[in-house]
This record gives C-alpha cells, sequence and structure tokens, in this order.
C-alpha cells in the first residue's frame, strides 16, 4: 500500500478496464472491482471509466450512487453489516442494532470517529431461520447478540 | 472415517467452520483417515451445524454441532449424546417431498459425478432429444409457474421467446432473492448449483438461447462463489459451451454479482443493471419476452423455477403435475423463518394449510410465546393471523385470504411483535429501495412513514391518512414494490387495529 502512487493506481484502473474489455453491460462488474481495489469508487476514476465505455461521466456517476454498495470513500477498518429487516427484527435484531451503535459510538449507516468501524444496515443475508444476522469484514454470523457482536469486534481490535 | 457437513452460509453462521477445523485437527491427532464432505444444507437450519456419519451405509445425524463435541464423534456417532438417528428417518425429512431440492445436503456441490450418480444431466440429455416447441411444451404440461413471486407459468412465459425471432435471446436467472424470510435461492445454488446450470441450459434449448446470465445478490457471497466455480466446471466438462454435451448446440452463461438494491429483484429493473445502468424498473409493455436484455427477446425466471425445469424432464410433466393443489401444480419449497422453533427449508406439494406449517412443522415460536402473525410472501406479503391458519398453500388460496405465496417465505412473530413498527418498517423500506421512477412509490413510502410515526405519536386521525396513501400507492405505483407494500401495512392495521389507535379513538 505504501508504494499506492497516482502511476500505480492508474494501472491498476486500466488493468481492471482491460480485464472487461468487450465483455457484455461492464460497468457494474468494473465497479466492483475498483472498488475492490480502492476500498471505494474513487471520483478520480469516473472520467476514465466513462471514457473506455462510451459513456458520459454522469452517467457513471448515476450508477455508482444509485447502488447501496458503491462508496465514495472507503469505509472504516472493520464493516459491519447488522441485517434490519422483518424475519430479524421477529428475533429481537432491533435491540442489537442497538447494542452495535452504542459499541461503535457511531449510528448506523456511519463510520466511527479515527475510522475504526463503519456500521451498516442491511436488508436480509438469506440467514432469516438464524437471526439475527450480522456480517463483519465479510464473516457472516447468526443468532447474533451484543456479546458475541463485541467478541467479533474485540477479535479484530475494533 | 467419512463425515459429511453442510458449508451452506447458515451452517457456516452458526459455525461450521469450527467444527470443520475440530474434525481436521482430532482426525489427525488419533490418526484416523478423514474424508471430510461438505455439502449443502438439508434444511434443518436450528439442526446445523449437522454432521452426518455413515453407519452399516446409512447416513445419521449428529447435530448441532459445536468443536467441542467433535471428540465423542470419533467415539461412535450412534452413542453421541446429539445423536438423532439416520437423516432419512428424521420427521422433518419424511414429511417432505422433495423434488427441486432432492440433491440438496446430499452431495457434495461441486461434484459433477456425484451429480450425475444422483440423477443429475437425466433430463438435460432427454430435452437434446426433444425440439424446442416439445421442450416448450413440457414445461407447460407440468403446471410450474414462476417461483419469484408473481406465479405466472413459465411454459407461456417460454413460449413467447420461442417464437419470438432474433438473432440472440438471453436467459436471464433471477438470484436477486432481496426477500426477508426467504433463502431457497441461496442454498439451492450453494447446495446443488448444477441443478440450475443444468435448468438454464434445458430453457436455452427450448427458446433458442445460447447465453444466460445469473444476476446473484452481492449479500450472498458463498453462493456467488459457488456459482462461480460450478459454471468453470461446467464449462471444462462440455455441459456448456459451443456444444452442450455434445450435441453441437450451444449455450454458456456467467454469473454478475448485484449491488444491494432491492429493486433490482423486479425483472425490468434487473435488466437495467445487467446491461450496467441505474436499476430503474422499465414500463411493460414491451415485456422482457419480446424486448429484455439489450432490446433481445429474454426469459427471466428466478432461480427455483430453473432449478425444478431438470426434475420435470427426469421425471416428465406429469409426474410432477401430479403434486399440488389448484392451479398451483408440483412442490414449493417453503422458508421457514423468524421466531420459529424450527426453522428452515421445506420442501412440500402445494395445498398444505398455513396452521400445519407454522404449529406443526415449524413447532411454533422459538420464544414458546403464541403465534402472533406470519408475514407470508416478504416484505412485500400481508401478514397473516392464527384464525387463517386453515389456508391451504397455494397462489390462488393464499391470494383469496388477501395474502400473497411470493417467494414462499413465512416468517413467524410472537405476541410481542409491534405491529405499528412492522408496519412503519414496511414503509420505510420501500422509501430506501425504491428506484424513484414513479411518485407514489417514491413520495408516498416516504409519507407513509411519517404517518406511521403521527399514528405512533398518538395522533389516531392519521390512520385515515394512511389508508388513503396505501390506495394511492397500490393503484398508482409502476411495479409492485410501491404496488404491494401497503400489503403488510393494511393487513396489520386490519387485524390489530387496536395497535394503531383505533381502540383509543373509538373509546374516547
Ligand atoms: C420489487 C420487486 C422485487 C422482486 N424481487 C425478486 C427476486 O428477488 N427474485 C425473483 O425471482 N423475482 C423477484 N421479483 C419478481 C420478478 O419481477 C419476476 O416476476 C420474476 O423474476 C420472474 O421469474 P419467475 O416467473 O420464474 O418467477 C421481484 C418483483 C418486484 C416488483
Ligand atoms: S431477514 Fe435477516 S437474514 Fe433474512
Amino acid at each position: 500500500m505504501a508504494l499506492d502512487t497516482t502511476e500505480t493506481r492508474h494501472a491498476r484502473l486500466e488493468a481492471i478496464l482491460d480485464a472487461h474489455a468487450g465483455r457484455e453491460g461492464p460497468l457494474l462488474p468494473i465497479l466492483h472491482d475498483v472498488q475492490a481495489a480502492f476500498g471505494c469508487v474513487p471520483a478520480e476514476t469516473i472520467p476514465r471509466i466513462a471514457d473506455r465505455l462510451n459513456l458520459t461521466r454522469a452517467e457513471v456517476h448515476g450508477v455508482v450512487s444509485f447502488y447501496h454498495d458503491f462508496r465514495d470513500e472507503p469505509a472504516g477498518r472493520v464493516v459491519v453489516k447488522i441485517c434490519r429487516a422483518e424475519a430479524c427484527k421477529a428475533v429481537g435484531s432491533d435491540a442489537l442494532a442497538a447494542a452495535a451503535e452504542a459499541r461503535c459510538g457511531v449510528a448506523m449507516g456511519g463510520t466511527a470517529p479515527g475510522g475504526a468501524v463503519t456500521l451498516e444496515p442491511v436488508y436480509c443475508l438469506g440467514l432469516c431461520a438464524c437471526g439475527p444476522a450480522a456480517m463483519v469484514d465479510g464473516e457472516i454470523l447468526g443468532r447474533m447478540d451484543a456479546a458475541r457482536l463485541d467478541a467479533a469486534l474485540t477479535e479484530r481490535g475494533a | 472415517m467419512k463425515v459429511w457437513l453442510p458449508r451452506d452460509a447458515a451452517a457456516k453462521a452458526l459455525g461450521a467452520e469450527a467444527v470443520a477445523a475440530a474434525l481436521e485437527a482430532e482426525a489427525a491427532r488419533r490418526g484416523v483417515a478423514l474424508e471430510l464432505v461438505r455439502t449443502g444444507s438439508r434444511g434443518m437450519v436450528w439442526l446445523e451445524p449437522l454432521a452426518e456419519v455413515e453407519i452399516d451405509g446409512a447416513r445419521h445425524a449428529v447435530g448441532p454441532m459445536t468443536a467441542a463435541d467433535v471428540p465423542a464423534l470419533f467415539d461412535g456417532a450412534a452413542a453421541h449424546p446429539k445423536a438423532l438417528g439416520p437423516v432419512e428417518a428424521l420427521d422433518w425429512m419424511r414429511a417432505q417431498t422433495r423434488l427441486t431440492f432432492a440433491r440438496c445436503g446430499v452431495i457434495d456441490p461441486l461434484s459433477l459425478s456425484d451429480y450425475a450418480a444422483h440423477g443429475g444431466l437425466a433430463g438435460l440429455r432427454r430435452a437434446l432429444g426433444m425440439a424446442p416447441a416439445e421442450i416448450v411444451a413440457e414445461v407447460t404440461e407440468s403446471g410450474l409457474r414462476g417461483r419469484g413471486g408473481a406465479g405466472f407459468p413459465t411454459g407461456l412465459k417460454w413460449k413467447t421467446v420461442l417464437e419470438a425471432e432474433a438473432p440472440q435471446k438471453y436467459i436471464v436467472c433471477n438470484a436477486d432473492e432481496g426477500d426477508s424470510g426467504t433463502f431457497a435461492d441461496r442454498m439451492l445454488m450453494e447446495g446443488d448449483p448444477f441443478t440450475l446450470i443444468e435448468g438454464m441450459a434445458i430453457a436455452g434449448l427450448g427458446v433458442g438461447a445460447t447465453r444466460g446470465y445469473v444476476y446473484l445478490r452481492s449479500e450472498y457471497p458463498d453462493a456467488i462463489e459457488v456459482m462461480e466455480a460450478a459454471v468453470r466446471l461446467a464449462r471444462e466438462a462440455g455441459l456448456l459451451g459451443e456444444s452442450v454435451l455434445g450435441s453441437g448446440r450451444a449455450f454458456d452463461m456467467e454469473i454478475r454479482a448485484g449491488a444491494g438494491a432491492y429493486v433490482c429483484g423486479e425483472e425490468t429493473s434487473l435488466l437495467n443493471s445487467l446491461e450496467g445502468k441505474r436499476g430503474i424498473v422499465r414500463a411493460k409493455p414491451p415485456l422482457p419476452a419480446i424486448e429484455g436484455l439489450f432490446g433481445r427477446p429474454t426469459v427471466v425466471n428466478n432461480v427455483l423455477s430453473l432449478a425444478t425445469v431438470p426434475v420435470i424432464f427426469e421425471k416428465g410433466a406429469a409426474f410432477y403435475a401430479d403434486f399440488g393443489l389448484g392451479r398451483s401444480r408440483g412442490t414449493i419449497p417453503l422458508q421457514i423463518a423468524g421466531n420459529v422453533a424450527r426453522g428452515g427449508l421445506f420442501e412440500t406439494a402445494f395445498g398444505m394449510p398455513l396452521g400445519r406449517i407454522v404449529e406443526e412443522i415449524a413447532g411454533g415460536t422459538a420464544s414458546g410465546r403464541p403465534v402472533k402473525a406470519v408475514q407470508v410472501g416478504g416484505p412485500l406479503g400481508a401478514y397473516m393471523v392464527p384464525a387463517q391458519f386453515d389456508t391451504p398453500f397455494g397462489y390462488e388460496e393464499v391470494d383469496g385470504a388477501g395474502g400473497l405465496v411470493g417467494h414462499a417465505g413465512l416468517t413467524v412473530f410472537d405476541d410481542g411483535a409491534d405491529m405499528l413498527e412492522m408496519a412503519r418498517f414496511a414503509m420505510e423500506f420501500c422509501a430506501v429501495e425504491s428506484c424513484g421512477k414513479c411518485t407514489p412509490c417514491r413520495i408516498g413510502a416516504v409519507r407513509g412513514v411519517e404517518t406511521l410515526e403521527r399514528v405512533r405519536a398518538g395522533d389516531a386521525a392519521a390512520v385515515g391518512l394512511l389508508e388513503d396513501l396505501c390506495e394511492t400507492m397500490s393503484a398508482g405505483s409502476l411495479c409492485a414494490l410501491g404496488g404491494f407494500a401497503p400489503f403488510p401495512v393494511t393487513s396489520a392495521l386490519k387485524h390489530f387495529p387496536e395497535e394503531f389507535g383505533a381502540a383509543r379513538e373509538a373509546a374516547e
């Protein structure tokens, strides 16, 4: 990461764009790859993506902003997603969400000061028979409660 | 020793990886040769992680497992404190008719030889000997209706695409599964991915489409991984490609990840998203069957619709159509979720009364308290109450009771549920997920949240406003997001008026 100069960032973007050249409807796969590489879809990548796909900047920006997944700034070091949908609400996810906000020191949808944790709502992880469900840095967790969430965060130094 | 252990996301979320690691460690410690097969889930989520061990040729279930339960497994599975007996003899398994999910939890999801040994590819081989119109007729005769929510006859949709003339046609699998309370698509893709691939290939042969896409939500990283691996294996084995199983007929497909938008489960929004656009709903007509992906004739079908096609071709349309009730033919994989004692996937012929599913199969609530309401059909489905429990589970029957089969999720709530909050959430969800194209949905949902907050604050007069608003949304929205979001609201209001202050108003 120390070598993440403007040139290497540029080269990584070009490599992603090259990898998707010739595909049908490549914009979403490109944006996923860009976000995986840079932690978000940086504003400076949009003109180049637009250029390569023959789209306007406004079109690309419109797509980035439509989807919940794409960020314009990197998330915190640990990303916590708490399911807020019905089946998890039926088994107490409202209380879990409140506990998560207290533990992380940030409201749902925000990043804690200092950037340790980003807390996000998610609407169903397909774990509806073992809720409340959560995802911590990509790890899926069922039957979550405040204590287990605390342990998962502590384990990750957050 | 041979052990089967699910790699299904629900099993993982409940600790399957720690159990797998403990199995390997214990085997090494004892110097025992361990053959660990990672499978899909049998659907008994309350027993996950559920290990299976072979005893005298039968697979015996032991669970729910923790790492601490592993050593005893090596001392003899039959005597294990968590031994449950042969899997197939468990009540939950015996009471089912597993057609779509026959292999899920049984085989190694990424073994094509396992797949073929359990009936896989028989349907495709049969379809390869049939003319396109015969393939479509077979699906029509099976009575299969779309499992994505609308229940539209699958054969009819295929026929429209078959008859459309175009240089390129597409099969698009809708694997967006955004409904809370549903997870059958996920389980199928993680546990038996070749079934979906086979179903899509048969669809391609039937309508003359050579390319397919699976639009798979990004919230399902495990399913994406398994499906991508399965497509690669299928291509290597010649199941996909220029010449499907050496037939000279082409079909290939790829997996595309969604990006966290519920509305992209709506088929026209999904097509826009696949094309790389904002997931805005398109006006219909034109139907996707005529002008779909990139303006070409496109079959858009749910995962379960497509994954049911192989068994229809393997066993015949009549075999499948023999199950069911009224115009709901075949089986339906029910997903039982929320506050339930036994949650999971239960596949059965259409027609089982709602109450039997909730009370008998699922064993009532997990909390042990009385069932208050069951939301059937996801976030756009109505809340149904115990007084409606004699409703048979079929499209017309549930509709007749004011409900929605949808993707067949049942979310159970106990008597502690706050129905006003659930109604508010339905509106909030619609507001968050609206694509913004039509006003009744975009603005109506926001007003709905506000109005319900007024009701919460004691303004009982706001209830009338809420009813008008629901009517406007139902009548004026472009798609079923805004059109059906009022269902949970009005049903909660109808069954629990006292929670909306109506009782208070009457008393005053
Ligand atoms: C807001 C909204 C969300 C939907 N989400 C899904 C979904 O996640 N999966 C799905 O298969 N169908 C979903 N549908 C239904 C699809 O529009 C479409 O009817 C279905 O994919 C057709 O396939 P089928 O005939 O096999 O059911 C949704 C519809 C709406 C209005
Ligand atoms: S509702 Fe929370 S995982 Fe499905």
